[in-house]
């Protein structure tokens, strides 16, 4: 893709002693639109802040199209923000929210260029004829769109947007995905998006960002992140993960459970410790006589597409996902093709996540309405 | 089945009546209040204002009023001048106090209202003291020689009389003194109670969007925190124009103001309950017509409250 826009070297961020961001490294390209992806608190937001220059990284640099840009002040840089709670300026109407850019630009513009360019932001959001109305009576949605326009109308750069859809209600949250992605094509800049939900970084992001505990895990396109997962934690925030310990007895060959499958990764040392990374959705159920592991159906879920089955394979419960109904307490075969493997190196979260003993607690967080949560950091 | 609903349904009825009844009737006993000691007053009041001390109906009572037009002016010029000093003092120290954080504030906030926690009086008496031609502040003026300092300017002059003291007490200075002294609580408390108030994202979009510290003063933080001006200035300006313990106290009744006034008719020696009646209500309609315009302007949130 095109040129890197903004580069982040080294950045760490304490408050109160307490480390957010430890040396984060991140390449960001012009016209590309990158999710920071984690759970409350990963420091996604805090990122955010230092690329916006609301915060300043204790060390490390922030470069903007290569030159250093930490100590330049929020509103001499060509980055613009969308707030997770949009901070619309309550005592102005529509027209002059979004004019606010402008008119506070030296030179003073002329007042049939702010028109027009107002005019045109609206026209972008699909918000025409709501110029003279106040903020407040706009929906959450009309709100957002807003929020949106009135940061793109200095013509920035680059646009952060710090959970922007996180107050809206499932189905608008859709709509409004799909417009995010249709606005950023249609302005052609680049995105920085941060966002606790990874349906919606997989579904919106050119590269995905995940976080945790301060540090970056994984950089990559939604494919790479979802079907080559760095470590235990990225398998398991991303989708749905069954991860199990295995050995990497060879190339193209683990043991788990006392016998050989058959897989595609290679590169590790011989008998290496490995994390198996298997998806719910990956996993064939076959009569117990052609199963490669044979276990006991604990759980049974009806989730609409499809069944969440719990099965139990000596002790661990996998979580598989299918459109086969088998009743609680009947014993099944599973089959993985190779290709249904991911085999990780053993990681700090290795043995974290992965079992789906208390299955029902973890996917009720998991689905659980992120309203609220936005509170991170400081 | 159906009998079970209709019997809920009748019961959540009958409790929604309880509910409503019971809620209103926590009203009541204010309700009371008001109506003996504030709208029966202000009947007596009006009643009063239009009869003579006959008891006929009569505007004379209004008519009469025209000698003290310049009490009238006084009183609203004065209360006007206090309350312009309480914003020009009272919004800088709201904004500062607003940016620090919330426990230095909340000490900040008991300092600017300890002083209330002692009488009224005393507090005003206190300022007598200080400001008197024999008071603290004059003698601490000679003390350093100011006086002496003053004389030996016109030294040679023979029409000039050396001064002994400044005139401080007994002038309308002394009394917007005294109002600015007593009401400036009421002027900071309720604009820092509305900036504290403003999502600090708003400040920092503003900021994003590329306006500097000074625009996002002038273009968010005030005309955001204009509600808070407004009760600010109800609050200062409504018993500035109508106190009398302030100025009689502070000028001796060399400035009279409309409180004195009304107190004159009243309690005084010129007893006219008919007069100050007919004052009281006058100066009742001025005040809700002041207010009225103001809360034009703060529309929304904070209503003014009065008394």
């Amino acid at each position: 893709m095109a040129k890197e826009l903004i580069r982040l070297v080294g950045c760490r961020k304490e408050f109160d002693g307490e480390v957010v961001l430890d040396s984060i490294n991140l390449a960001i390209k012009d016209k590309e639109f990158l999710t920071l992806l984690g759970p409350s608190g990963c420091g996604k937001t805090t990122t955010l802040r230092i690329i916006g220059g609301f915060l300043r990284p204790d060390s490390g640099d922030v470069l903007f199209d290569g030159v250093k840009i930490n100590d330049v002040p929020p509103h001499k840089r060509k980055i613009n923000t969308v707030f997770q709670k949009y901070a619309l300026f309550t005592h102005l109407n529509v027209f002059e929210n979004i004019a606010f850019g402008l008119r506070v630009q030296r030179p003073k513009l002329q007042e049939q260029e702010i028109e027009r360019r107002v005019h045109e932001a609206l026209e972008l959001v699909a918000l025409k004829g709501y110029e003279k109305r106040s903020v407040s009576q706009l929906s959450g949605g009309q709100q957002q769109r807003v929020a949106i326009a009135r940061a793109v109308i200095n013509r920035p750069q680059v646009l952060l947007l710090d959970e922007p859809l996180g107050a809206l209600d499932l189905k608008l949250r859709k709509d409004m995905q799909r417009e995010l992605k249709q606005i950023q094509q249609q302005v052609g800049i680049t995105f920085i998006y941060v966002t606790h939900d990874q349906e919606e970084a997989l579904t919106m992001s050119d590269t995905v960002v995940v976080m945790n505990n301060g540090r970056i895990q994984q950089i990559g396109t939604p494919l790479d992140i979802y079907n080559e997962p760095e470590n235990a934690f990225v398998a398991d925030f991303i989708g749905e993960s069954n991860i199990i310990d295995g050995i990497m007895v060879s190339d193209q060959i683990v043991r788990m459970y006392g016998r050989e499958f058959q897989c595609l990764d290679k590169g590790f040392a011989p008998n290496e410790p490995v994390d198996v990374v298997v998806r719910p959705e990956d996993i064939d159920i076959v009569p117990v006589s052609q199963g490669q592991i044979v276990g006991t159906v604990t759980e049974v879920t009806f989730k609409g597409m499809q069944y969440d089955i719990i099965v139990d394979f000596q002790g661990f419960k996998w979580l598989i996902q299918t459109t086969d109904h088998s009743p609680v307490g009947a014993k099944i075969g599973v089959k993985i093709d190779p290709d249904g493997f991911h085999i990780m190196k053993k990681s700090e979260y290795s043995g974290l996540y992965g079992d789906y003993s208390s299955y029902s607690a973890e996917y009720d967080e998991l689905s659980a309405d992120p309203e609220g949560e936005g509170e991170e950091d400081e | 089945m159906s009998k079970n609903k209709v019997f809920s349904g009748a019961l959540r009825a009958v409790g929604g009546f309880f509910d409503r009844f019971r809620k209103q009737s926590f009203a009541y006993p204010y309700v009371l209040w008001m109506a003996l000691f504030v709208v029966v007053p202000i009947i007596l009041i009006a009643v009063y204002a239009f009869t003579s001390a006959q008891g006929h109906f009569t505007l004379g009572n209004f008519s009469g009023m025209i000698d003290y037009v310049p009490v009238f002016v006084r009183s609203l010029w004065l209360a006007f001048l206090a309350t312009v000093i309480c914003i020009i003092i009272g919004y800088p120290v709201a904004l500062a106090i607003s940016r620090m954080n919330p426990r230095t504030q909340r000490v900040l906030i008991m300092l600017i209202m300890l002083p209330m926690w002692i009488n009224f009086l005393l507090r005003t008496y206190a300022w007598m003291s200080l400001l008197e031609n024999t008071g603290l502040i004059n003698r601490l003026l000679g003390a350093v020689g100011v006086f002496d300092l003053i004389n030996s300017l016109h030294a040679g002059d023979a029409a000039y009389t050396p001064i002994t003291h400044f005139q401080l007490i007994n002038t309308n200075g002394a009394v917007i003194l005294g109002m600015v002294y007593n009401y400036l609580p009421f002027m900071i408390l309720p604009i820092q109670s509305v900036i504290v108030k403003i999502d600090p994202f708003v400040i920092e979009a503003a900021e994003d969007l590329g306006a500097n510290s000074r625009t996002v003063f002038r273009k968010v933080i005030l005309p955001l925190s204009l509600s808070g001006v407004v009760s600010g200035i109800t609050m200062v300006f409504v018993p500035a124009v109508s106190t009398f313990v302030i100025s009689k106290l502070l000028s001796n009744g060399t400035v009279m103001l409309l409180g004195d006034l009304i107190e004159m008719q009243f309690a005084g020696a010129a007893y006219n309950p008919h007069l100050g009646s007919a004052i009281s209500l006058i100066m009742m309609v001025i005040v809700v017509i002041c207010m009225s315009l103001m809360n034009r302007f703060g529309e929304g949130e904070e209503q003014a409250v009065m008394m």
